[in-house]
């Protein structure tokens, strides 16, 4: 270990590789992750030295990989834990929560997380230029946080997303390159221009720097609930590493005495037409056959996930599950989240709240138990996914007499309800 | 018939610095038992003891996946193959 205490090693055969801008075993190719010293970390972290800090993801410092120097301005995460008593209703519990992630600063996805962990270590590697290759969110996020950070950000997508991410990344000021391709089209052209321009790629090059920026989803639940874990979280996926790192952030967690040890079920959620890993659970396997995507969860859409295998297989040792909804059950997802809780989530969120709808009625989470779903980003982005949905109303004359015949003809539950003065 | 690999730079210190090989396998079999008979210290990054491709490698014949192709997929002269460390993105 270095003077940071912190250095990648390898998933597989544990070689350590020290710091620096790669991803994966120079041996066995296996992936790299960080790993911490935690016993020397331990007699430094205390619950109430975190709770003294500012509300952001920085507050978790000594469990993040940040170089000895790094700029932490940005108020990033920190998002609601929301008890979700009328969602609750609907599936029977009493013990349901939303993280709300489809707030978190700056661009309204969980991805604002990864990418500030990212960026303090491409500054340290003295990385100019920034990149990723991205379903929407990632590339919104890398392009904003590169404006403010001084970097000059060049992103990779398929050409194919949603008109409000393209937009939410080209407002910037960032460089966007649309590839005629699918996501796994994109990320096999980035890993072979990363492996030949210096560039620092926050999901290739620096991502064992970047995936740790997803432990603080599991720092923050655990803080929230009052310092202590979840019965069962519900996860969705893509390239399936943010359920291992929230995995990864309980495990720290109990390691460092800051919460009661205990088991918690991890249930992941994928939209049908993109669900490599989910089908792998329940074929009860963990390798994974990859899928060409095919579903409106475009930042869900990868069909060869990198941390799949790892992904299926934590889930299934963790005694939970994997579901996967249909394209109209990921919008009625939608609908009964922004109905139910006044919370509007993108596509993926409607994954996962089909999926969680699913595994209660399946038995698979009881509902006497504490569960946490994570809204991983905002509604705003994917409203494409909801035309047709709602009706446009004919405009009334401004008179009152036009209002009293529309409430007359269309609102008479809402006069029943609401009396006359 | 000619097929070429291209070799990411994890590889080139078993291939002497080369960042592509022309070989004439006519499958995927015959090009890896090619790759490591010409570069011995390369053959364990290939495959594992069971013989199977190695979990963190993608294999990609011209645009595709090989996994999306026919099992036992016959190389067509001057089909390009890539090999990709698989943990990337997401």
């Amino acid at each position: 270990m270095n003077s940071v205490r912190y250095e990648l090693r390898c998933r597989e055969c544990q070689t350590a590789w020290g710091n620096q801008p790669i991803s994966f075993c120079q041996n066995c190719f296996a992936p790299l992750e960080v790993a911490y010293d935690l016993a020397a970390i331990k007699p430094e972290i205390s619950r109430d030295k975190i709770a003294s800090r500012a509300t952001n993801l920085w507050r978790y410092k000594e469990l993040l990989p940040l170089p000895e120097q790094y700029d932490a301005s940005l108020p990033v995460g920190f998002t609601p834990l929301v008890k979700a008593s009328n969602l609750g209703e609907t599936f029977r519990t009493r013990s349901l929560y939303l993280k709300n992630d489809s707030v978190c600063f700056p661009t309204l996805s969980f991805k604002d997380r990864v990418v500030a962990v990212a960026l303090t270590q491409a500054r340290a590697f003295g990385f100019e230029v920034v990149s990723c290759s991205s379903t929407g969110n990632l590339a919104n996020s890398v392009a904003a946080q590169a404006a403010r950070g001084g970097f000059k950000a060049c992103v990779f997508i398929p050409s194919d997303l949603e008109p409000a991410k393209i937009l939410g990344t080209q407002v910037y000021g960032a460089t966007i390159v649309r590839i005629d391709g699918n996501y796994d089209h994109v990320n096999r052209l980035c890993s072979q221009i990363a492996d030949k321009h210096r560039w620092g790629f926050v999901n290739v090059n620096l991502r064992p720097y970047y995936a740790e920026g997803s432990k603080t989803v599991g720092y923050e639940i655990a803080e929230q609930l009052g310092w202590r874990l979840p019965d069962n979280v519900v996860v969705p996926m893509a390239g399936g590493s943010l359920i291992g790192k929230i995995n990864k952030a309980f495990r720290e967690l109990i390691e460092l005495g800051l919460v009661e040890s205990k088991h918690v079920k991890f249930f992941g959620a994928q939209a049908t037409g993109c669900s490599p890993i989910s089908a792998a659970v329940k074929a009860g396997r963990n390798e994974i056959e990859p899928q060409k995507p095919k579903t409106i969860a475009r930042s869900l859409a990868i069909g060869n996930p990198a941390d799949g295998f790892y992904a299926a297989r934590m889930i299934s040792g963790s005694g939970g599950w994997s579901e996967d909804v249909s394209d109209p059950e990921i919008v009625d997802g939608i609908a009964l989240l922004a109905e139910s809780e006044g919370i509007f989530t993108e596509t993926a969120g409607g994954v996962t709240v089909g999926c969680a709808e699913k595994l209660y009625a399946q038995g698979r989470i009881s509902p006497e138990e504490t569960t946490v779903l994570c809204i991983t980003g905002n509604g705003l982005k994917t409203t494409d996914a909801l035309e047709g949905r709602f009706e446009t109303s004919e405009p009334l004359a401004p008179k009152l007499a036009a209002f009293e015949e529309f409430l007359e003809r269309e609102l008479h539950g809402v006069v029943a309800a609401g009396g006359v003065r | 018939m000619s097929v070429k690999v291209s070799i990411p730079s994890a590889f080139r210190r078993h291939t002497e610095g080369l960042d592509s090989y022309d070989c004439a396998a006519s499958d995927l079999n015959e090009l890896l038992d090619g790759l490591a008979n010409r570069f011995p210290e390369l053959k364990p990054h290939l495959r594992d003891e069971q013989g199977k491709v190695r979990r963190f490698l993608n294999i990609y014949v011209n645009d595709e996946d090989i996994r999306f192709l026919d099992k036992d997929y016959k190389f067509a002269d001057g089909d390009e193959v890539t090999l990709v460390p698989s943990i990337a993105g997401g």
